[in-house]
């Protein structure tokens, strides 16, 4: 079973909602993996410069480069302390609506499942956000970066997106875009009545395929039906090359809280 | 400092085509760090091995494959790699149009400025008729030898694409299965319902800093200056009431707030 990315409390008022957090995108449906001229799947190694010998975790630090070849070095201990303080909190300080977000600004997604003890709290507020087409809106630290979050329900489950911070944002002044000139009304309408007649209700997701990840499984599979540059190797013991299927994952946390 | 343009392309409307310049509207604002060798204090660098041997395998030698089973690999090689590519092209074309409501957050995934190349009136004028008629082009395109998705959006004037994820990555929420459980206390629904409305507000992102990322910059400047900083450590705060009693008290306390405020 697949650990939570992130477990944590998310907190509106005084009230407190333990989460577990899970991806809310499935990773790419035909990861490559680098193989030596027999297939035996590789390993990335650092190695030192100086001597060339490869490097394991306890022999390498982190540097901040402050001039050319000149770091500072910062430990885990010291980020750990660096990070604000209620790090393990997502404190909603704003309720926005849900809709009124930029989309701009929004980054990635996360589902968030009820975390040990009760999910009361938890089924109150996605139910409260929900109804209301509310967003909440807070900060919280994971893995040594902070995040600004917008948390809305769909269909009883909290979902978090990541959101930029403004200061990531550039605007079309920074940019240099030259100014708004006028326009003709003529010039409007003319891509008015364009853009009515292409209109469409709903989208649906049939346009929004993959068609270029498709031609690179289906020569695979017409490669391999064919026998054509298949190699096999002695098994490998877990590692990377178990493919965990998110959606599985997001079911079996669900369904031990239902 | 006006920015470069990444890209240069044609929007296309049926046989209407405006030419505009791409540009990225995101800063990376990370800290990055290097990974060093800890004796040397200088950079590392990396390779491939046989994992069975520690031996390097030079990147000539290296094969790429597909695993189909544990164990089992399909090789694709440069040239078949080459040949699934698509096609170079220019174009950007809208294939429709949609209301914004239709664009699940969850799409969205980087936003970029386009600027006119030439032709500012139309681009202008394709801006305002977005704006106008509250809709968001689907657009499709190829860059860099890679194809990609997104929403054409008019943006106070000015004109984004901002690329959307392929439908096989996004997880519905629709697809999940919803949590049981007993009926939801009334009382405590409206408690909570009324608690979200004392925080409700306009999305103002200029109210949150990145302060961590702040606090690792500050932390590397005094280091660099020879000092040695004060860290403190991380402090977690839990609840300890019932639901309803936590629930009375913050509506309480943001009352209290609000007519401090209104005094």
């Amino acid at each position: 079973m697949m650990r939570p990315l992130w477990s944590g409390t998310i907190t509106f008022g005084l009230v407190s909602v333990p989460v577990d957090m899970y991806p809310a995108n499935r990773s790419d449906r035909a990861p490559l993996r680098m193989l030596s001229p027999d297939g035996v799947p590789l390993s990335r190694r650092y190695y030192s410069q100086e001597s060339g010998r490869d490097l394991d975790d306890d022999q390498m630090i982190r540097g901040y480069e402050i001039e050319k070849g000149k770091y500072i070095v910062v430990t885990d201990d010291e980020l750990e302390k660096l990070a604000p303080r209620k790090s393990r909190d997502i404190d909603l300080r704003r309720f926005v609506d849900d809709q009124a977000i930029p989309p701009i600004y929004f980054e990635r997604g996360y589902y968030l499942t009820p975390g040990a003890g009760t999910e009361k709290a938890y089924r109150l507020l996605a139910k409260t956000m929900e109804e209301n087409g509310r967003a909440g809106i807070g900060t919280f630290v994971m893995r040594g970066k902070e995040y600004l979050v917008a948390i809305a329900a769909e269909n009883g489950i909290l979902r978090a997106q990541t959101l930029r911070f403004a200061d990531e944002i550039r605007s079309p002044e920074d940019i240099g875009l030259p100014k708004k000139k006028k326009v003709a009304k003529s010039a409007v309408t003319k891509f008015e009545k364009l853009i009515a007649r292409r209109s469409e209700k709903q989208l649906s997701t049939k346009e929004l395929k993959d068609a270029q990840t498709d031609r690179v499984l289906k020569l695979v599979k017409s490669k391999r039906s064919r026998g054509k540059d298949i190699v096999e190797v002695e098994e490998e013991s877990g590692g990377d090359g178990n493919v965990v299927d998110i959606m599985d994952v997001l079911k079996k946390s669900l369904a031990a809280k239902a | 400092m006006a920015a470069r343009a990444i890209w240069k392309g044609k929007l296309k409307l049926g046989t209407t085509a405006v030419p505009v310049d791409l540009y990225s509207a995101v800063v990376d604002k990370t800290v990055h760090f290097h990974i060093l060798e800890e004796r040397t204090e200088s950079r590392v660098k990396q390779h491939m091995v046989n994992p069975a041997t520690n031996e390097e395998v030079p990147n000539d030698e290296i094969q790429k494959g597909y695993q189909v089973e544990p164990g089992t690999f399909v090789i694709l090689t440069d040239e078949d790699l080459e040949k699934l590519q698509p096609k170079p092209s220019r174009d950007i074309e809208i294939m429709r149009f949609v209301s914004p409501e239709h664009i699940s957050s969850q799409w969205y995934d980087r936003p970029y400025y386009l600027g006119p190349n030439g032709d500012e009136q139309a681009y202008f004028a394709l801006a305002d008729a977005l704006a106008n008629q509250e809709k968001e082009g689907i657009a499709r395109w190829v860059m860099r030898g890679k194809e990609y998705l997104g929403a054409l959006r008019s943006q106070d004037d000015y004109l984004m694409l901002v690329t959307l994820r392929h439908a096989e990555e996004v997880i519905s929420a629709e697809d999940l299965p919803s949590l049981g459980g007993r009926a939801l206390d009334k009382k405590e629904i409206s408690m909570a319902k009324q608690l979200v409305e004392l925080l409700e507000g306009e999305f103002d992102p200029a109210e949150f800093q990145d302060e961590y990322r702040e606090r690792v910059e500050e932390f590397i400047e005094q280091k660099a200056k020879g000092k040695r900083p004060r860290l403190h450590s991380v402090q977690s705060k839990r609840g300890t009431s019932s639901l309803d009693n936590a629930l009375s008290r913050s509506i309480a306390s943001l009352k209290k707030q609000k007519e401090k405020v209104a005094a």
